[in-house]
């Protein structure tokens, strides 16, 4: 019976014990690195949905004693208000009133009785046409003209900030990927030069028997395809359970400080697609080692 | 190269001015020059540590010469190309002294690598390794590793694996080593065959029996200078070959390179 064993017993090296587990690392890692970026995207695209569309005019109370600057203040409003809508573009504005404004204090300021004399600025939430350009800009101006202490806000400070934030995850994330990259072909490069070391009289005889570089690379490049994506495996194997376990944790706080960063199929296909990345690194970059070191040789 | 003085085939190995040192000691080879023609048998013999080795392994590619140049099949292997030597030594056949045998690999496919290397088809391998190991008498080794099988069926393993490929040159480095005259004869048998087929054979050897046996021509090798002699006259009769069964001749199959010889 013709054997099935390589010629090269690379399978039984040691190499081929310790890299599928520092392979498994590398997974892990560049794994949760990807899916915080993906999850980051994920919150950050919710938001954008929930606010982009909208904007909120701010008017400040007018001066006075309360009754007057109450009055004052409605009057603000209430110009604004026609303003807005007579703006193309602008399918709805609805100012806050008094009730719901000092709703939204409360939590901050404590029981409504306190600050119901204080002078609180009003809030009309806008509601713009998708499909409609609104010059902002232009209508914060017609605003500040018309109303005194009006100003308009488009949430992107806001949201640029949180952008910026966002980005910087993912600057992250990529920095983890790229060293976790580096760190697994210095691995697999280190392993190969390891394996042509202990091999080096079974490569030696192979060549005179008229074997090409090809021949002994192609057995090398399969052994680390499988050792990668044996690795990758157990790295995924490792990941999956913690990315879950924080999706978990995260719906659990309360108040809805952190949006629901569930991540979806097609991030999970991203994620299923790292054993592969793995293995396809190991393969050519063990291929390429080979034939680097065998072109010293005779 | 036409004008060599041999006679009209072209010379399968040449040398010339030929030096080997390793590192900065002493050169074992010094301006070695000879041409071997195709089809010939030549034994290489010499004092033990004069260096038969090593001009076998400048034969074989496996080391460049110091100095001097060597030209395989016409084509000079000092200067060729890394990537045109897989090519040429496919076409050689090597016994080496310490068998360099895979320990891992049955027997079977320890013969098998040199067609598995070029790429034969594993029908052909399964068609001819099987046939020429039970020629060499390992019909019931075939699937034990080297280490189980005794220094003798380690040698005929080796020159199953040497003489699979059908080589246009073959060397065996002390083919005969640890086996008694009459073994040695048996297993010479098959590189007399090879030769009648064409191919041309390098023995090296310090067993005068044998040399006197074949009485071929010797390379004779001299504190690093090489002559060659005429064959030693049998100045007694050559060894007998008990009379056995009848021996077919081998079954030399499946080139890496369909080429007729």
């Amino acid at each position: 019976m013709f054997g099935r064993s390589a010629d090269l017993p690379l399978a039984k090296d040691a190499t081929s014990r310790f890299l599928p587990w520092l392979i498994a690392v590398m997974v892990f890692l560049a794994a949760v690195a990807i899916a915080g970026a993906l999850a980051t995207e994920v919150v950050v695209a919710g938001w954008h949905r929930d606010i982009s569309g909208t904007i909120t005019v701010q008017i400040m109370p007018a001066s006075g004693l309360a009754e007057v600057s109450r009055d004052g203040t409605d009057k603000r409003v209430e110009t604004a208000l026609r303003i807005l809508e007579t703006t193309p573009g602008v399918t709805s504005a609805r100012a806050l009133d008094r009730d719901k404004t000092a709703a939204l204090l409360e939590p901050w300021l404590g029981s409504r009785e306190v600050f119901e004399d204080l002078p609180i600025p009003r809030l009309i939430d806008v509601s713009l046409a998708p499909d409609r350009n609104i010059n902002l800009d232009a209508l914060s101006r017609r605003l500040s003209e018309s109303v005194p202490g009006a100003s308009l806000d488009d949430h992107q400070l806001w949201l640029g900030k949180l952008v910026r934030f966002a980005y910087g995850l993912e600057m992250l994330a990529g920095t983890v990927i790229g060293l976790t990259t580096l760190a697994l072909t210095s691995t697999v490069i280190y392993a190969t030069r390891t394996g042509l070391a202990v091999h080096f009289s079974v490569i030696q005889l192979l060549h005179l028997i008229g074997a090409q570089n090809e021949y002994v690379a192609r057995q090398f490049a399969a052994s680390s395809t499988w050792l990668g994506l044996k690795g990758g495996l157990i790295g995924m194997t490792l990941a999956v359970p913690a990315i879950l376990g924080i999706g978990g944790l995260s719906t659990r706080i309360e108040g809805g400080l952190v949006p629901d960063v569930t991540l979806q199929f097609h991030h999970w296909l991203i994620l299923a697609l790292l054993p592969v990345a793995a293995a396809m690194l190991a393969r050519y970059t063990a291929k390429f080692t080979v034939h680097r070191t065998l072109a010293k040789m005779l | 190269m036409r004008q060599d003085h041999l006679k009209m085939a072209e010379p399968v190995i040449r040398f010339e001015s030929v030096g080997l040192r390793y590192g900065n000691g002493p050169e074992i080879l010094q301006d070695i020059s000879f041409s071997l023609e195709r089809g010939s048998f030549h034994f290489l013999t010499g004092e033990s540590g004069a260096g038969k080795t090593s001009i076998l392994s400048l034969m074989y590619l496996a080391q460049r010469p110091t100095r001097g140049m060597i030209s395989l099949f016409g084509t000079d292997v000092t200067t060729a190309r890394r990537s045109q030597l897989p090519a040429i030594r496919r076409r050689l056949g090597v016994v080496f002294q310490d068998f360099r045998l895979l320990d891992h690999l049955s027997a079977l496919d320890n013969v098998a690598l040199p067609l598995r290397v070029a790429g034969v088809a594993e029908s052909e391998i399964k068609r001819h390794v099987p046939e020429l190991l039970s020629w060499v008498g390992l019909a019931d080794f075939m699937n034990s590793k080297p280490p189980t099988l005794s220094g003798g069926q380690k040698q005929r393993v080796a020159i199953a694996r040497a003489v699979i490929n059908r080589p246009e040159i073959l060397f065996a480095d002390e083919p005969t080593g640890n086996v008694d005259d009459r073994i040695a004869l048996r297993l010479l048998r098959l590189f007399v065959e090879l030769n009648r087929l064409g191919t041309t054979i390098i023995i090296a050897t310090h067993n005068e029996a044998i040399v006197r046996h074949y009485r071929q021509p010797r390379i004779h090798l001299v504190g690093g200078h090489l002559e060659i002699l005429e064959p030693l006259a049998g100045k007694e009769p050559p060894i007998d070959l008990t009379p056995g069964p009848p021996v077919p001749p081998p079954p030399f199959g499946g080139r890496g390179h369909g080429r007729d010889l």
